[in-house]
């Protein structure tokens, strides 16, 4: 399956990637290749199955309602590239 | 997916009036409004809908109720709140929905920073809940269907504070379970809006799953207006929708869809076309304003989640879940009129909310319900009660019922006091507001206030002397045929007694003693 450049730039831009002209080149040829790899499955015969997103038998895993505790604010902002006064603080958005 | 269930039994089932175009709602005399309407109602769980940390957010301190799940840590695991799920599930019901045999929780992709996963775990092609109605009532006494699409499940976001050059994300409230309701393009007017959001408030109170407070955000609307012609309508034609959004009340809901229309259809009238744009609220200048949006359009690129099993939703489960719903507002106001003899307009009152037709229930239960005595009790309810309410507790809200230190049973001995003529109703207004606020038994006040009431001819007659003595004035004119003054000694007696006179007898003897006064002067 080829894709096309624009296609490539677009989910570039869901992903929030910055791509150069030749890496969209690159990988507009690398991600057609993994398609048509991953294409193959395509060749099997499933009319008879019915769809599912599962592999597991599993269904209704749910939890009973009742909290249980939540990390130290401390831990939850370990990783933040930023922080204010227990927020995590990030760049601007403007958008709401 | 099949459905298994129908229509609550509970539920009234009032004839629709929908097609009816004779209350049609027309913008310069010719464009009819189309509404469909986007309801997120927090759910009141006490965690989170994926994980365990609690969902009780307001007020705490900035992300002190997260964790590796709602945090979005690579690698953890959610599972999904049973309590979230019935309540979904218990709403479709009260909502006439049919409920999915299988439902699936999807991801919706994007990348905002108060979403840390960066997608939310929502519903797309499964959901819960499908095609059901709410019914509201038309100003003409009629009722009309809003039909339901669907209700779904998902997860609120976390709150992002701007400040000036950046922006601080508080996680606490992601992965709060949020159910969304949408509505078909039913809604034809301004106030056709406002009775369904109020409807639906209603009912969302009555089952327990929302606190229905629009200004805490536990309930978000967004209305999608679009405005056509009659002949576009026969056409079977939309015109183009536009979405408002950050809508606080439903009054602001209400004058948003008046505005907007008003506007779509002068954009029209002039030839022009209407733009498929969010809009924002702004409440100040109650006018619509364009929303900044991205340049490339929404991609949510939705696909099934996988961390989360499917739910199967059987018939036995569903059957639990029924059997918990209460009686539901229709049904209450139908069961007031057609057994107590209420009439309509405190029937509607005394059931928009369900903690003030408890509080009636209780009250009729300890009254009676003999021929006039639960609208006696209704009047006392809606009238003297909810003042009373509305002046001293906080704002209109009328759930503040339950607060109040008198309990039902109170109410009814102090109209049982009335009944037996131990005080008047006057007087018993007066007790009503003390035991309102010390929640004190009638009986107690009257004995401590000495408000009992005054029966005694001669007493009555005393007092009724004094008064036609002190004004000698007033009685000529009475005498030369001005007899509206009857009213003014009546006041005056009445106050001579303290207000504690037996009303109907002072009157009898000041009528008696008038006449023979009118006869020998
Ligand atoms: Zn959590």
């Amino acid at each position: 399956m080829k894709l096309t450049v624009d296609e490539v730039k677009h989910v570039a831009e869901l992903a929030k990637l910055a791509l150069t002209e030749e890496e969209i080149q690159q990988f507009t040829e690398q991600l057609s290749a993994i398609l048509d790899y991953a294409e193959q499955v395509q060749a099997v015969d499933t009319s008879a199955v019915p769809p599912t997103p599962y592999v597991l038998p599993l269904v209704n895993v749910l939890d009973e309602d009742r909290p249980r505790p939540s990390l130290p604010t401390d831990v939850a902002l370990a990783n933040a590239p930023d922080r204010e006064d227990g927020y995590f603080r990030v760049r601007a958005v403007f958008e709401e | 997916m099949s459905a298994t269930s129908s229509a609550t039994s509970k539920a009234v089932d009032s004839p629709s009036s929908s097609s009816s175009p004779a209350s049609t709602y027309l913008v310069l005399g010719k464009y009819e409004v189309v509404v469909g309407m986007e309801v997120h109602a927090q759910l009141l769980t006490r965690s989170k809908m994926f994980c365990r940390c609690s969902a009780d957010y307001q007020g705490a301190p900035p992300n002190s109720h997260t964790c590796p799940v709602c945090l979005g840590m690579p690698g953890a695991l959610p599972v999904a709140n049973r309590a979230a799920v019935e309540a979904t599930i218990k709403t479709g019901l009260a909502l006439n929905c049919r409920i999915a045999e299988t439902a699936v929780f999807a991801r919706k992709n994007y990348h905002y920073p108060d979403l840390p996963k960066g997608y939310q775990i929502s519903q797309y092609e499964l959901p819960l809940c499908l095609d059901g109605w709410v019914a509201i009532d038309l100003p003409d006494g009629g009722s009309k269907r809003i039909r339901i699409r669907r209700a779904h499940l998902e997860e609120d976001t976390g709150k992002t504070t701007h400040v000036d050059g950046y922006s601080l994300v508080d996680l606490n409230r992601a992965g709060v379970p949020l159910m969304e309701i949408v509505t078909e393009a039913d809604i034809a007017s301004p106030d056709e809006a406002y009775a369904f959001l109020t409807k639906l408030r209603t009912l969302l109170r009555y089952l327990g799953v929302n606190s229905g407070d629009m200004e805490k955000g536990a309930m978000r609307c967004e209305p999608n207006i679009s405005v056509r012609t009659p002949e576009m309508r026969e056409r079977g034609e939309y015109g183009v929708k536009v979405e408002v959004k950050n809508l606080n009340s439903f009054r602001s809901v209400r004058n948003a869809i008046a505005y907007e229309a008003q506007r779509q259809a002068q954009i029209l009238e002039q030839g022009g076309q209407v733009e498929q744009v969010n809009m924002g609220w702004d409440e100040q200048n109650q006018r619509t304003v364009l929303q900044r949006t991205k340049e490339s359009a929404e991609d949510y690129r939705y696909f099934p989640e996988p961390d989360i099993p499917p739910l199967r939703v059987e018939e036995p489960w569903i059957q639990a879940i029924r059997a918990t719903l209460p009686e539901l507002p229709d049904a209450k106001r139908a069961r007031y009129q057609e057994e107590w003899g209420l009439r309509r307009a405190e029937a509607e009152i005394l059931t928009s909310e369900k903690r003030v037709a408890d509080f009636f229930e209780a009250a009729v239960a300890a009254y009676g319900t003999a021929k006039g005595k639960p609208q006696r009790l209704a009047n006392w309810i809606t009238g003297e009660l909810f003042r009373l309410l509305y002046a001293e507790g906080q704002g209109q809200d009328l759930r503040q019922i339950a607060g109040i230190p008198m309990k039902p049973e109170q109410l009814a001995q102090l109209l049982r006091l009335v009944d037996e003529r131990v005080i008047n109703p006057n007087t018993a207004k007066k007790v009503l507001e003390r035991m309102v606020r010390t929640g004190e038994n009638p009986q107690a006040i009257v004995e401590a206030e000495g408000l009992a009431m005054v029966s005694d001819t001669a007493q009555i007659d005393a007092a009724i002397d004094q008064v036609l003595a002190a004004h000698p004035e007033e009685l000529a004119r009475y005498r030369a045929g001005e007899t509206k003054l009857l009213g003014f000694f009546m006041g005056q007696v009445m106050r001579a007694l303290k207000g504690k006179a037996d009303p109907g007898l002072a009157r009898q003897r000041l009528q008696e003693k008038l006449q023979s006064e009118a006869s020998s002067g």
